[in-house]
């Protein structure tokens, strides 16, 4: 029996990426961001997410992309990871993809440049290719 | 049979046991001729054995076995207290604290092993046996004195058997012994609900419970006398059931008949007459066992002798302070409104809501308020340990345990003070014969005082030792090369003694395991900076030095003055701030690469926070440059800021774990449109 997951998806340029749904907690409209000094450069901030402060991970920023003004798609994805709580700045987000086990291969390993390394599975569905990441890697956490 | 949820009220009860036990020892110590003291310890060992035999604890259980043993030959006056009993009986106190800290962080005893201390145990026991060996068995025997008589009325049951007549037939076929039980509690047992539960649960480690007098239900929520009655299945003998139960603490007595099937006929019979009882069903197991550790928690606090303390979760304080802050988030968003049409009402809205906020913030604060007692209990046996171990006699005075400061505070302010009393005790006080020498009196005194001071806590550890000497202090930071001989020259003595507090310092000339191992002041210093308070050192010189210790008595809620960088607004701490001017750039000077200005005739190092904050550079110069002026103890530093924006009430919130140690910044805080604020750390600054 193949399993099946399910993958919060959204989409950088025109590329479609997947985070498991075990680690998303909601999915937000852009909030006004405050720079925080000397963080890395992907961080873009903090916001306020009711009462708590989340920093901001920009993953265009991340993942080697140009910058762009934020649009009326752009979104929040609250993700917990590690017992941390962290956005990340996405063009947008809108659908959660159920994909079987057997649909799910490891990236290959062609790219040497750093954003292969952020990508650990390709998911395939409905000859849609969904870029599934790896969080830890992503947001440069240490595991605990 | 799963016991986990009840470790922690287990680790609770036993950490107040075993603070009770510390402090009677330490007036027994002084004062071995007082019996009821051993009776009180014995009380303690006692109850600490049932329990840890409850629990299944065996370690636990079998130390504190030992320690009964000795301490009842004391108490019946065959055996004597000294000081080496008195030691053993610290040792054991060690252990025990030990065996309790292992189960708190790992769920288990943990492999230390106590063999060697009751062996001491046994061979004091063994001494005073030499005239008086039956009684010390007979303590062994049976710790809990056993009721001899019996009177009438204990022994008559209540709990009617009429409806389950056919069940005991049914169990006597089986093979298996039906038993009413009474159980009967000590008068003075403070937890009866949780005592009824550990008998509950010691009764169906062997068998089943098939209903109680009174109901489960009942005696959950303790509405019982002393005793309650079960109807228990077993296969277990009568004697063995009974030991069992007496093992159990609290317990006063145990009464068991059992039943034989003409006693279920019999009862049927009377079956009409006590129909009220037939709805006595319980399930035991199905009792609910957070509610219990709920009652349980409760009554453990009834139980603290010195203070009627709350226990309440820390997450739910967290919580109720969110809500404040919101509140607070609220008010400042409703003092942004620009004038409405009715603004008289709009002000008194405000005003109505700036109280509500205020005493709310006092609630919420009183809650999170704990006396300093929680730190300070732990030093009269630090002072005891440490003189005896230095040979120097030194008394403690405490003063102020009652003082109240933030939960927060408390837990990082012990490390620091066990620093201090160290550093006292060791550097301070001199050794008994040059106290004689110098006129002193032979005995040295350390004393640890508390109070509240406007809005802040005063902890001050103050010795009549030798005090601190400052051209020693002066050789040795030059020897150490933290400051230059001119250097030394050139500074005041007050200067020169808080060198103490740098990095890498340490005075005293041999290195002891006590302390002195060079990460002294400096880390005491660090540690009271990192919860936003201040420490400073008086000194007499040959008539002792006095640490002060200030602390704030909140941390979660602070003035600021927010300020303008750009299009960026950042939150400076009012308590760091000493003045706000303006200064013409004109007349800064460099002086070793550090822009300084001439200002009320002290140089005044200015920090651009443009520059600290990380600003992309811009070549605009304004005419003026508009200056908070801050201080981190003596030294003074001129933050140039775009504009002010004014004096506001902000909650201090964390940048979280994800963004840690950004340099000079102590926070976040929200503002009244909802956007995020950094708040500034000047101490970080310079």
């Amino acid at each position: 029996m193949s399993e099946i997951k399910e993958f919060v998806t959204y989409r950088l340029n025109e590329e479609y990426y997947g985070i498991d749904i075990n680690n998303v907690e909601n999915i937000e409209k852009v909030l006004p961001i405050t720079r925080v000094p000397y963080t890395p450069p992907y961080v873009k901030g903090v916001v306020n997410l009711r009462g708590i402060i989340v920093p901001v991970v920009d993953l265009r920023t991340r993942f080697g992309l140009m910058p762009i003004e934020a649009t009326d798609e752009s979104r929040i994805i609250i993700v917990n990871v590690e017992e941390l709580k962290i956005g990340m700045l996405v063009d947008s987000s809108s659908e959660v993809l159920q994909i079987s086990d057997d649909d799910i291969d490891a990236a290959p390993n062609v790219r040497k440049d750093n954003n292969n390394e952020f990508v650990k599975y390709i998911g395939k569905k409905n000859e849609r290719i969904i870029m599934l990441i790896d969080l830890m890697k992503v947001l440069s956490i240490e595991a605990q | 049979m799963d016991m986990s949820q009840y470790l922690e009220i287990f680790i609770d009860e036993s950490k107040e046991h075993l603070q009770t036990m510390n402090e009677i020892l330490l007036v027994l110590e002084n004062n071995v001729e007082d019996v009821s003291h051993i009776g009180e310890i014995f009380r303690i060992a006692h109850t600490l054995k049932g329990m840890s035999g409850t629990m299944g604890f065996t370690k636990l259980a079998d130390l504190t076995h030992k320690m009964e043993n000795v301490l009842d030959l004391v108490r019946n006056g065959e055996l004597s207290i000294t000081s080496t009993i008195v030691d053993v009986l610290f040792e054991c106190f060690d252990a025990l604290e030990e065996y309790i800290d292992n189960l708190e962080k790992t769920g288990n005893e943990g492999d230390l092993d106590s063999s060697e201390l009751v062996q001491k145990l046994q061979v004091i026991a063994q001494k005073g046996e030499v005239t008086t060996s039956k009684t010390a068995k007979k303590a062994a025997a049976a710790p809990t004195p056993k009721v001899e008589t019996k009177p009438e009325d204990e022994s008559v049951f209540t709990l009617s058997v009429n409806d389950v007549g056919s069940i005991i037939n049914k169990a006597i076929e089986m093979g298996v012994k039906p038993y009413m039980i009474k159980v009967i509690l000590d008068q003075g047992c403070m937890l009866k609900a949780a005592r009824a539960f550990i008998i509950f649960n010691t009764l169906e480690r062997f068998g089943e419970i098939i209903k109680s007098y009174p109901l489960a239900e009942e005696i959950e929520d303790e509405k019982f006398d002393d005793s309650f009655e079960v109807l228990y299945f077993s296969k277990l003998d009568e004697q063995y059931c009974h030991s069992e139960l007496m093992k159990i603490s609290e317990v006063k007595n145990i009464i068991i008949r059992e039943l034989s099937e003409s006693d279920a006929a019999v009862e049927a019979v009377k079956e009409d007459v006590e129909v009220t009882m037939a709805e006595t069903e319980v399930e035991v197991k199905a009792a609910k066992p957070a509610k219990r550790k709920e009652d349980a928690n409760a009554k453990s606090n009834d139980k603290g002798k010195t203070s009627k303390t709350v226990r309440v979760e820390i997450g739910r304080l967290d919580n109720l302070m969110n809500l404040v802050s919101e509140l607070i988030i609220i008010k400042t968003r409703l003092e942004d409104l620009d004038s409405s049409s009715n603004r008289n009402n709009m002000n008194e809205a405000i005003e109505y809501l700036e109280r509500i906020t205020t005493s709310l913030h006092d609630a919420v604060m009183k809650v999170r308020m704990v006396p300093v007692e929680r730190t300070f209990n732990r030093f009269p046996r630090l002072v005891r340990d440490l003189s005896k171990e230095l040979g120097k006699n030194i008394k403690l005075f405490m003063s102020g345990e009652e003082t109240e400061v933030d939960r927060t505070v408390i837990d990082e302010i012990g490390d620091p003070l066990i620093h201090l009393i160290r550093n006292s005790l060791d550097h301070g006080i001199e050794s008994p014969a040059d106290r004689v020498k110098s006129g002193k009196d032979e005995s040295g005194f350390v004393a640890l005082r508390a109070y509240p001071d406007g809005n802040t806590v005063v902890i001050e550890v103050e010795d009549d030792g030798k005090g601190i000497d400052p051209e020693v202090i002066k050789r040795k930071a030059i020897d150490k090369k933290l400051i230059t001989v001119d250097e030394g020259e050139q500074m005041s003595e007050k200067e020169i003694i808080n060198l103490l507090f740098a990095a890498g310092f340490s005075t005293a000339e041999q290195v002891t395991d006590i302390s002195g191992r060079g990460v002294g002041l400096d880390v005491v210093k660090t540690k009271i900076e990192a919860i936003n308070g201040t420490v400073e050192v008086v000194s007499n010189l040959g008539q002792g030095s006095k640490f002060i210790i200030r602390l704030p008595l909140t941390l979660a809620i602070i003035q600021a003055l927010m300020v303008n960088l750009d299009e960026e607004k950042y939150a400076i701490p009012l308590n760091n701030i000493k003045e706000i001017t303006t200064i013409d750039p004109a007349k800064i000077t460099m002086v070793q690469e550090q822009e300084v200005v001439l200002y009320r005739n002290k140089t005044l190092p200015i920090i651009r926070m443009k520059d600290v904050l990380d600003f992309p550079s811009t070549e605009e110069v304004p005419e003026e440059l508009i200056t908070v002026i801050v201080k981190k103890g003596e030294i003074e530093a001129g933050l140039v800021v775009d504009s002010l924006i004014g004096q506001q009430e902000i909650v201090i919130k964390s940048l979280g774990k994800y963004l840690t140690g950004i340099k000079a910044i102590a926070g976040a805080t929200i503002l009244g449109n909802g956007s995020v604020a950094l708040i500034v750390d000047p101490n970080q600054l310079f």
